[in-house]
């Protein structure tokens, strides 16, 4: 990777990160909340009072919605999955740029 | 594509547009249980054509080029590690992004619907996010509208010669901004308000959802122009095979 594209690809990430981490740091005391959550309340408001007709299958497996450590584990897992077969084969395609074997196949 | 591929594609589609016109049945991740029956099954259906298409897609990407494999795995990784990431926003509440840019910009729209789905279904299952009854309707505006306008706004940009990055940038973010806008129209066709009916709905909904995912749209428009900054410098012949960079 050439110094320029480093540059931008570092400057890609920091400005990524600010947007996330400058609403969070400026809004004290807001809930976050997830707007999916939101969306669920204006059909309420619009639509009054509205009885979910399907219980999701771990909820109604479980007995009750999923307590909020077990969610951000399995939400970690997902992100896990994700993160390993990117790194994986950002790896090896990094090792085949190394070792000079650009036209090879993986 | 074969004979038989063309057919069962036609068939799907035949089938959707008959329940599109079909009266009877009168949300980025809907929740579960919040979509009528018939909605869910609607939207369901009319993703179906794209699926089929999708899967056809994908077989003949890597029975002709296995190099290609290597970008679809990251591509449906990418969007697993993006969609995962509850960030938080400017209104105060958390939303998530998409991660289908990416995808759309490599192998077109199709072929991410089926990747969208695998993530959707994840979701739906294990984390009680989005929903299976609502898996239709949060396929059809994640892995199908959002990457259809991804690779749209892709490929105007690049007849238009804007630099490569730039493009991948615009492409990204407005498929991301894009899905929920569709979720908003399909929660208002579900919920029209009493005063002004389905489009006074539409901006209600848009109002929830459209302030919270704009920075959003930013950051997966700077996240999928970083990972295909990588690529570019580390999987040329992988992007020159699947015609993302021109042939040397």
């Amino acid at each position: 990777m050439e110094k320029k594209q480093k540059k931008i690809l570092f400057a890609l990430i920091a400005a990524a990160v600010l947007i996330a981490a400058v609403p969070f740091l400026a809004l004290r005391g807001a809930e976050f909340g997830g707007s999916d959550d939101a969306g669920s309340k204006m059909a309420e408001q619009i639509h009054g009072e509205y009885e979910p007709w399907f219980t999701p299958v771990l909820e109604s497996l479980t007995g009750g919605e999923i307590p909020g450590e077990i969610e951000s584990l399995l939400f970690c897992v997902q992100t896990g999955i994700g993160v390993g077969i990117t790194a994986f084969f950002m790896g090896r395609l990094y090792e085949r740029r190394k070792l000079g074997k650009d036209d090879e196949e993986l | 594509m074969t004979q038989n591929q063309k057919k069962l594609i036609a068939a799907a589609a035949v089938f959707s547009i008959a329940w599109g016109i079909c009266p009877a049945a009168n949300a980025m991740h809907i929740m579960e249980g919040y979509l009528p029956a018939g909605y869910c099954i609607a939207w369901g259906v009319l993703s179906l054509p794209f699926l089929v298409a999708g899967f056809m897609r994908i077989k003949k990407t890597l029975d002709e080029n296995r190099r290609a494999l290597t970008l679809l795995a990251m591509s449906g990784a990418f969007i697993f590690v993006i969609s995962s990431l509850k960030i938080p926003s400017v209104t105060g509440s958390c939303s998530h992004m998409t991660g289908t840019g990416l995808g759309a910009i490599l192998f077109g729209p199709c072929t991410v619907s089926i990747l969208g789905l695998i993530v959707l279904i994840f979701q739906a299952i294990l984390l009680a996010h989005g929903g299976l009854t609502s898996l239709g309707a949060n396929t059809f505006s994640m892995a199908i509208a959002g990457p259809f306008i991804s690779y749209g706004i892709y490929m105007l940009c690049r007849k238009c010669k804007l630099s490569r990055l730039a493009t991948v940038f615009l492409a990204a973010s407005a498929g991301d901004l894009f899905t929920y806008c569709v979720t908003s129209v399909q929660l208002a066709l579900s919920y029209p308000s009493e005063a002004g009916g389905i489009s006074a709905s539409v901006l209600k909904f848009l109002g929830v959802f459209a302030p919270t995912q704009l920075p959003l749209a930013v950051v997966e428009g700077l996240l999928t122009t970083a990972i295909v900054l990588c690529l570019e410098s580390y999987a040329k012949p992988e992007l020159k095979s699947v015609g993302y960079l021109k042939e040397v």
